[in-house]
């Protein structure tokens, strides 16, 4: 187990910079996820820690050691790809006991070692298949075996559940955090889905173009976004954004539509916003949550709706944009049909039209 | 029900005329090898009769008895050509895996200046015949004194070799995806382990097979040995094959017998190799 420092961490190609000067300080035993869309550079950042990618400017940190020019065999790390890299010639057996033996441990350590590994993550009837002949679950445990195997002090994953099915993925996911909970090491988990991020992340960090955008736990991303792109990013649906101009402290759309301001929020008269709804937060009277102490109503026309059991994804329009809203108890809808729908305006957010920050803080 | 009956008489039809077809391309294919094994136990009254005897009427050994024995009843140094053949290809082909893996997993994996060009020149390079070659090799050669020893025969081989197998091991290495070499980095392993205990085992296949081509084709090779080698110090056996002709006469049979030697350890090789060749080559290990 160790602690990760990033600072002003740069990957440069030539003249291009991918990541630029990131800080990032992960103490031991945390479970951090880098998520942002593809080309952000979270896998790049991932690999310099590996030692995989050479650092251009920075300096990396695991303990109390600067890895800069270190090879990855000297880091004590694991890495999960997210091709999973199993040795095909090799039995699982000894895609397990690899590193031991190439680290020269006697062969009843290895034993020892592998034995317990495979307990954990259920592979002991497995253990003489060479990874051609498993599935892809059951290859994404190899990889993981091997990881643990190590006893490394930071365990590195990359996108490796976007290979599995979603069935599976939602399995592994959890598999991987029971994981963490009985090993307990450092982990950085790269991702672009968000939903794989809150769900196993001690703290997330987003990221954008080689920048990072906001970090923190899953609960402050998805209640306190920083701007526009987290906003969206983070939570499922994405956040509804609707633009709109501040009058008599009020949000008033482009057809007119007038929703009052979140009400902890002075916003100056005039000012061109963007108000910020997750679908949650609005919903059809009659299928809503209890109202709360600040609610707005609006009437919008369904135009498509989603049944997902428990509840069904409205797609509705207001001022000319596309609205995602919520039915709770969930009644049929024909499409065209208008509905009231209940605002709670304690729960919505507004960002500035131009610059896309929030106006939060 | 008719129209059944039919489908499956069609179906049988179009089986018979497709075997029948692999049997008469097969036919056009083996049957030079087949007649160069027949040759080589058949007395030459039979092998220069015309009409052709088709049904050999008696066989023998007579033309190997022959070929193995003194100067006089026609025999030659078949023991020193095989010597001969084995070393220089041998020692060629091992020497063209080991610069083609090189060279092959550095067009793979790496990233530098004009590899784009040094690949086609490398290309290139194989387009210009052989025999174009022999008479400037002949000089320097001569100039250097290593013409007719194994030495100047294994250079030549070498080059011959290179591209092909650089470029037949460029293809392989491609094929094994790099995360494997990084995860056996991570796990512990220097750079060269990391090559020599997977990415080398993974591709081993492709490295066999591409030696096996290079094998074969400084066994069989003839234009520029006959050239280059004088005498038995280096003579390999396709130019011992010259020795059955003389002034006057073809010894076919002689020839036929020393051909038949010539393909068996070829032929041997192959299958040894061959399982290497077929196997191996799906990869498991990722999923892509």
């Amino acid at each position: 187990m160790a602690q990760v420092h990033l600072k002003d961490v740069v990957k440069r190609y030539g003249a291009l910079d991918v990541v630029h000067s990131i800080n990032l300080s992960i103490s031991e035993g945390e479970f951090v996820v880098l998520v942002g869309p593809s080309g952000c550079g979270k896998s790049t950042t991932l690999r310099m820690v590996a030692g995989l990618e050479a650092i251009s400017d920075g300096e990396v940190r695991i303990g109390d050691r600067v890895v800069n020019d270190l090879p990855p065999r000297e880091r004590n790390l694991a890495m999960v790809f997210q091709n999973y890299a199993l040795y095909p010639h090799m039995t699982v057996r000894e895609n397990l006991g690899f590193s031991l033996k190439i680290a020269k441990r006697s062969q009843r350590e290895i034993d020892a070692a592998v034995n317990e590994a495979a307990e954990i993550l259920a592979l002991t009837p497995l253990m003489d298949r060479k990874p051609g002949a498993l599935s892809g679950g059951q290859r994404q445990r190899v990889a993981m075996g091997r990881a643990i195997v190590r006893q490394p002090d930071v365990f590195l994953f990359d996108e490796p559940l976007s290979n599995l099915d979603a069935k599976l993925r939602t399995q592994m996911r959890v598999e991987i955090k029971k994981l963490h909970q009985k090993v307990g090491s450092t982990v950085i988990y790269v991702t672009h889905d968000q939903i794989e991020a809150m769900t196993l992340a001690d703290r997330i960090v987003i990221m954008r173009d080689g920048h990072i955008v906001q970090v923190g736990t899953p609960l402050e991303v998805f209640e306190r976004p920083l701007n526009t792109f987290v906003a969206t990013f983070i939570g499922s649906p994405p956040m509804n954004l609707l633009s709109g101009v501040i009058q008599d402290g009020a949000v008033v759309l482009a057809d007119g539509t007038t929703i009052p301001t979140p009400p902890d929020l002075r916003v100056a008269e005039g000012r061109k916003v963007s108000l910020g709804i997750r679908a949650d937060n609005i919903m059809p009277e009659g299928h809503s949550l209890p109202p709360s102490a600040h609610m707005a109503q609006v009437e919008m026309p369904v135009l498509l709706t989603e049944p997902l059991g428990t509840e069904t994804l409205l797609f509705t329009q207001l001022a000319g944009t596309e609205v995602q809203a919520k039915m709770l108890n969930p009644r049929p809808v024909r499409p065209g049909e208008v509905l009231r729908f209940g605002i709670a305006l304690d729960k919505c957010h507004l960002f500035d039209a131009e610059t896309g920050a929030s106006l939060r803080s | 029900m008719a129209s059944a009956s039919q489908h499956r008489l069609r179906k049988r039809l179009l089986r018979v005329a497709h075997l029948t077809g692999l049997f008469l391309a097969m036919c056009v294919i083996c049957l030079p090898g087949l007649w160069v094994v027949l040759n080589s136990f058949r007395p030459t009254v039979e092998i220069m009769a015309k009409p052709p005897v088709w049904v050999p009427q008696s066989l023998s050994l007579d033309h190997y008895r022959a070929m193995f024995g003194g100067a006089g009843e026609g025999g030659i140094p078949v023991l020193t050509y095989f010597r001969n053949s084995l070393i220089v290809s041998v020692t060629s082909t091992l020497i063209a895996l080991l610069v083609g893996m090189a060279g092959g997993y550095a067009f793979a994996r790496y990233k530098f200046k004009g590899k784009a060009a040094m690949f086609v020149a490398l290309m290139a390079s194989r387009a210009v015949p052989g025999v174009a070659l022999s008479l400037p090799l002949f000089i320097i050669f001569g100039r250097t004194g290593i013409i007719d020893t194994h030495f100047g025969l294994i250079l030549v081989y070498v080059s011959m070799n290179v591209p092909f197998t650089i470029w037949l091991i460029d293809g392989f290495f491609r094929q094994v995806p790099k995360e494997l070499a990084e995860a056996a980095e991570i796990d512990g392993c220097t750079r060269w382990q990391a090559f020599w205990r997977v990415e080398f085992p993974v591709a081993r296949a492709g490295i066999a097979s591409a030696g096996i081509f290079a094998f074969l084709t400084s066994w069989n090779e003839y234009a520029l040995a006959s050239q280059l080698t004088r005498s038995a110090n280096s003579k390999t056996m396709p130019v011992g094959l010259l020795d059955f002709t003389s002034q006057f006469t073809l010894n076919w049979g002689g020839m036929c017998a020393l051909a038949v030697l010539m393909i068996i350890p070829a032929l041997a090789l192959t299958f040894l190799v061959q399982k290497h060749l077929i196997a191996g080559l799906t990869f498991g290990g990722v999923k892509g």
